[in-house]
């Protein structure tokens, strides 16, 4: 195992990061803030409660995740794509790696990505709403395992996409709809039955998070 | 030997056959200079021998280790610098290169870091972003890269291309360097005096094939031909009939007999010339040899070999 180059595959991922983390830091406490001004307070003034919990509170998890999703996604799509794009891939070809190597370093970079980001909105969240957590434990270990199966399914993305615009396909058609339709901004009770049954079958998003 | 290549081919998925049959072996400490037209296969071959396509069929050994079962030994001695600029626009030269370090499972090493980047001329670049550098520098941040692990055998895939001719002599410099270190190294190139200059081998590939693998000197023996030149004290307004049968030529000018004649023979006719020319009573100004260059052998051989 090389785990020096796993390393190296790791750092250079999260420089990048590092080197724009003004935006990384600035757009997803904006996003979400904008989410409690519109979902919160113009809708939530009329829905009052889901299942028992202020729909404020109620959205934070599925704010979260809509983030963490596609920033996993795009994050882990971008990471593989970008050298295939400009080049600079021969590198890890003829580099003394493993495929398995290869992942590891770029999917753990964008999922340490995408859950950092995730942090920023649960403490953005904070601030304008009365959070409790009731199963901290579960609730990182969720999100952690969101942060990396997504940031795989991004990788994948990667290596298949020809073009920028199949690498924005997915998070865009897939990851976005299958996030609002999973009863994160409402109580899948509250829709009608048929889409009701439809949701059942949608996974994204997980109840027992909340 | 640290290289050898059996029967390599390589069909790419548009069906294209760039690679048929290569086989070749390559010594440790030696300089291979690899020549051939456009689309020849020169890359390809090192494409493939370097793990970034597959090969269809056939084997690569380097030192010993098979190129796909023992891919990590084979690769970790290998240092590749690529024909295309590619490199990270808003990375930094020292980060992209202690990236390639790491990348062969070896920690940062400062002081080789340094080492390599002011022999390189880039030492007061280092925190410079590659977009700010220019074409040659660039070129030699991507021989940073291939040597900053390290390497025993060094592939430099047209190393010189637009780079100016100061830094061509000091490009050299630095693979004669290598060299003394006992590097090995496989350039391809279209300049033949590059190969002529700092190959002790030459290989000739044109479509996809290995036409001759030869030692430098022994190959410009074997098609060696000599032109001598003979400058006259006196205009000649023709040539005298008894060399009309012989491969002497005059001038325009009528002030130079050329004799072109072949250093393979045993007989290379210029005692035989030059008693003719006195008995003739032509007196001579100046006599000079030449060698003809690589680059007259190769466009020969390939000629050859296309009829
Ligand atoms: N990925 C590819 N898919 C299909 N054909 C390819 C591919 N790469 C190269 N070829 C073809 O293989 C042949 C050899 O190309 P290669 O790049 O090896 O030539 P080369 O000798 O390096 O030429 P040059 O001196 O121009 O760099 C060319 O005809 C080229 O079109
Ligand atoms: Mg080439």
């Amino acid at each position: 195992m090389n785990f020096q180059a796993v390393k190296a595959i790791y750092f250079f991922e999260m420089a990048r990061f590092f080197r724009t983390l003004l935006q990384s830091f600035v757009s997803p406490v904006i996003s979400t803030s904008l989410y409690f001004v519109v979902f919160g307070t113009a809708i939530g003034s009329r829905i009052q409660e889901v299942e028992g919990i202020s729909y404020g509170a109620f959205i934070v998890p599925g704010l979260i995740m809509l983030s963490v999703m596609t920033q996993a996604t795009s994050n882990g799509s971008f990471g593989i794509y970008f050298p295939k794009f400009i080049g600079t891939i021969y590198e890890l070809l003829s580099a003394p790696i493993s495929y398995f190597e290869i992942i590891l370093g770029y999917v753990g970079a964008a999922a340490t990505k995408a859950l950092f980001i995730g942090l920023v909105i649960l403490a953005t969240a904070a601030i304008f709403v009365d959070l409790k957590i009731l199963h901290p434990v579960a609730m990182i270990l969720f999100l952690v395992l969101t942060c990396i199966s997504f940031s795989l399914l991004g990788f994948i993305l990667g290596i298949w996409a020809r073009n920028f615009e199949q690498l924005q396909l997915v998070p865009l058609l897939v990851v976005t709809p299958l996030v609002f339709l999973g009863g994160s901004f409402y109580s899948v009770s509250m829709l009608p039955p048929i889409w009701q049954t439809i949701s059942l079958f949608n996974k994204l998003v997980g109840t027992f998070f909340r | 030997m640290l290289l050898e290549v059996n029967e390599l081919r390589k069909t790419y998925a548009t069906g294209f056959e760039a690679l048929k049959g290569i086989s070749l072996k390559v010594n440790k400490g030696e300089i291979l200079a690899l020549l051939g037209p456009n689309g020849a296969g020169k890359t390809s071959l090192i494409s493939t021998i370097c793990g970034i396509t597959n090969p269809s069929s056939g084997s690569v050994f380097i030192d010993g280790y098979d190129i796909s079962k023992n891919f990590r030994d084979a690769r970790k001695l290998v240092g590749l610098v690529p024909q295309d600029i590619t490199l990270e626009p808003f990375e930094k030269v020292a980060n992209t290169i202690n990236f390639s370090r790491g990348l062969f499972g070896k920690k940062k090493d400062d002081a080789l870091t340094e080492k390599i980047l002011t022999k390189l001329a880039l030492w007061d670049k280092r925190d410079s972003r590659l977009m700010e550098l220019s074409g040659g520098m660039k070129r030699r941040v991507l021989i940073a890269k291939a040597l900053i692990h390290e390497p025993r055998l060094l592939f430099l895939d047209e190393p010189t291309a637009s780079v100016d001719v100061e830094l061509r002599q000091s490009m050299w410099n630095v693979v004669a360097d290598l060299k003394k270190d006992g590097v090995t190294i496989i350039l391809t190139t279209h300049y033949i005096e590059e190969a002529e200059a700092i190959a002790d081998r030459v290989g000739i590939i044109n479509k996809g094939e290995l036409l001759l693998v030869e030692e430098k000197t022994s190959l410009m023996q074997k098609f060696g031909q000599k032109i001598l030149n003979i400058e006259l004290q006196k205009r000649l307004n023709q040539l005298p009939k008894e060399f009309s049968q012989e491969n002497v030529k005059l001038s325009d000018d009528g002030l130079t007999l050329t004799y072109i004649y072949d250093t393979k023979q045993k007989k290379t006719g210029i005692t035989k010339l030059l008693s003719n020319l006195s008995n003739s009573g032509i007196n001579l100004r100046d006599i000079q040899t030449d060698q003809s260059s690589l680059e007259e052998i190769f466009v020969n051989l390939v000629k050859e070999k296309a009829e």
